[in-house]
């Protein structure tokens, strides 16, 4: 398709350029107020690259495809959303765009709405091969329109008492087929043997094999078990991921009924399910884990789709105690730099730009209360040193084969984790290098703790290096 | 059994020069430090003793160990533990806390289950402990 006729006005009939329309204005100077975007762009052959930017503008934000006089019933020049700066990546046919919006464009609270615009027809453009949604900048203005979290890191730690070392948890494996009360027995194991939580996955819902409410009655015998075994406070998230609110609502109160201090959601259940179920989370004061379960289906290539860093951001307005931001080290894809962007996205409070980590843009979240980031999938006590490195205290480390697959039974895969997790905390703040004595720390644990010595035996080769798709276009110097 | 509340309970008991490195560590991060304790293992116990107020003017790891010292005689038969608190903007919580004292034998918790309807269950978790007055427990 041809959008560059050309030399058609608003005021007659046709089709117009989108960079003649107002769409790219060079001179644009972005206010505190504007939301800020940058996309990667690769046009069509022949699709001048600003006259690309300046059509994903118009059609996230006032445009269509032909002239409409009906713009002169508004003040258009102020609503259309500008392209200001369009740079090549060098070395390939991407572009970065950046694209002012005006604050009004967007529903106060709404990250449905934010995306029904953003992201809403645009990525379907025939004049781009591909697109992506790099970053946003979210004025402050916009921020506070959001509640943000139910709880945050603060208020999870007090409920739980648990201070000064990362969270341990575990997904309960197989994750189809279990009946409720074996289910049950894995989340007992794990819990007694030293994990803080557990976890259903993603896709065990409600199945022919094991209803919710069958799963919650065991879950939280287990629960209270394993409490009453250790003086601890343990929790096991219930995943309420159903057809519809009224399923969900119902599931979340029958697990607040039993005392479950936390429930989960799939991403999968949408901007507005999560909302609201925040909303809920709030009311009642249970935490909430969110599952980014899809996310890699519009995340993971670089040159099409929605960057993490922007999922991050929506999740953190949506509201969301826990979030899944990866591992580095584990099976699951995150570039090392990347990775620690995402973190920042979700911990910090006023984030500068960092290139090199992927952020594009400042970020001022204000008061907002922080996410825990959830580490999970393919980690084990070995790797304790490198994690406790990359992703600091508050985060959630889950090992789920790396609990439940150790030799000597579940409690032992448990007891393997934290031991590995206390010894590399105390030795990090003795002040000892953990990169480099990180395995001398372990194998002295490993000493005096059995289960721990078979964890480091049994997974001592297992890593996972492949090349990250998605990565920074700038790299890190050594100097910084 | 062991309660495992606190930061490093899974290793063994630490000596007086694991436990003043990690005081040390709270006052390099200008974490105040504190000291409390308790004969009552609850989980939901939050509101253990204060051992005088968190040692705000204390900034060598000697003195926090010399108040310890001085909270063990006064309590043997005790939990205590040490309280590193981070008042920065944003946080304005515990950043560290672990237990330095156990009571010699911990009888542990009873779990009691009281049937409801539709297969519910309703638990009560107690300490054997707390059967007795404060400071005839351990």
């Amino acid at each position: 398709m041809s959008v560059t006729d050309g030399g058609v006005s608003r005021t007659t009939a046709g089709v117009s350029e989108y960079s003649k329309m107002g769409f790219y204005q060079e001179d644009y100077v972005p206010e505190d107020t504007d939301v800020l975007a940058v996309f990667r762009l690769v046009p069509q052959p022949g699709v001048d690259p600003k006259e690309a930017g300046a059509a994903v503008a118009g059609e996230s934000s006032t445009a269509t495809w032909t002239v409409c006089w009906t713009d002169l019933l508004t003040t258009y020049d102020y609503y259309q959303a500008k392209c200001y700066r369009v740079v090549q990546v060098p070395g390939t046919d991407q572009y970065l765009a950046y694209i002012a919006y005006k604050l009004d464009l967007f529903e106060e609270g709404s990250i449905a709405n934010m995306t029904s615009s953003i992201i809403g027809n645009v990525f379907g453009f025939k004049a781009l091969k591909s697109l992506r949604l790099e970053d946003l900048r979210i004025p402050l203005h916009y921020t506070n329109t959001f509640q943000g979290p139910p709880h945050g890191i603060v208020i999870e730690r007090e409920y739980l008492n648990k201070y000064g070392r990362p969270l341990l948890g575990a997904t309960i494996k197989p994750k189809l087929g279990l009946s409720a009360r074996n289910y049950g027995r894995v989340v007992y194991e794990a819990l007694r043997g030293g994990l803080d939580f557990t976890k259903d996955d993603e896709n065990i819902n409600s199945q022919p094999f094991m209803r919710w409410r069958d799963r919650w009655l065991f879950c939280m015998e287990a629960v209270n078990r394993s409490q009453a075994e250790t003086g601890e406070i343990k929790g096991h998230y219930l995943n309420v991921t159903a057809a519809t609110m009224e399923d969900m609502y119902e599931r979340a109160e029958f697990a607040k009924e039993l005392g479950s201090v936390i429930i989960m959601v799939d991403l999968t259940i949408g901007y507005t399910a999560i909302q609201s179920m925040a909303n809920w989370c709030r009311k009642n004061g249970v935490i909430l884990h969110m599952h980014r379960a899809s996310h890699s289906t519009f995340t993971r290539q670089k040159t099409h789709g929605v960057s993490f860093r922007v999922l991050a951001k929506w999740l953190r307005l949506a509201g969301c105690d826990h979030l899944h931001a990866g591992t580095v080290v584990g099976k699951l894809e995150g570039d090392p730099m990347t990775t620690k962007g995402y973190y920042a996205t979700l911990r910090s409070r006023n984030i500068e730009a960092r290139p090199e980590w992927g952020l594009f843009f400042e970020q001022n979240w204000g008061a907002m209360a922080p996410v825990m980031p959830v580490a999970s999938g393919g980690i084990h006590a070995g790797q304790m040193h490198l994690l406790l490195d990359m992703f600091g205290e508050d985060v959630v480390m889950q090992f789920g084969g790396g609990t439940i697959g150790h030799p000597d039974g579940i409690a032992a895969g448990a007891t393997a984790n934290r031991v590995a997790l206390e010894a590399i905390v105390k030795a990090r703040n003795e002040g000892r290098d953990i990169i480099n004595e990180g395995p001398e720390i372990l194998k002295a644990a490993a000493r005096w703790c059995a289960p721990l010595a078979r964890a480091l035996e049994i997974w001592k080769d297992v890593t996972f290096n492949y090349e990250s798709t998605d990565t920074p276009d700038v790299m890190a110097t050594p100097s910084c | 059994m062991r309660i495992t509340q606190g930061t490093f309970s899974f290793l063994p008991d630490l000596t007086d020069e694991e436990v003043k490195a990690q005081v040390q560590y709270c006052l390099d991060n200008n974490w105040p430090v504190s000291i409390e304790y308790t004969d009552d293992p609850h989980p939901r116990n939050v509101y253990w003793h204060m051992w005088k107020l968190p040692f705000f003017d204390l900034k060598d790891a000697a003195g926090v160990m010399q108040e310890l010292a001085e909270c063990r005689s006064a309590y043997p038969n005790f939990y205590i533990r040490i309280n590193g608190f981070d008042a920065s903007y944003g946080r304005q919580t515990t950043a560290l806390s672990f237990i330095v004292q156990w009571p010699g034998e911990e009888p542990g918790f009873a779990t009691h289950r009281v049937e409801a309807a539709d297969r519910q269950m309703r638990y009560l978790i107690h300490p054997y402990a707390t059967d007795k007055p404060v400071g005839q427990r351990y």
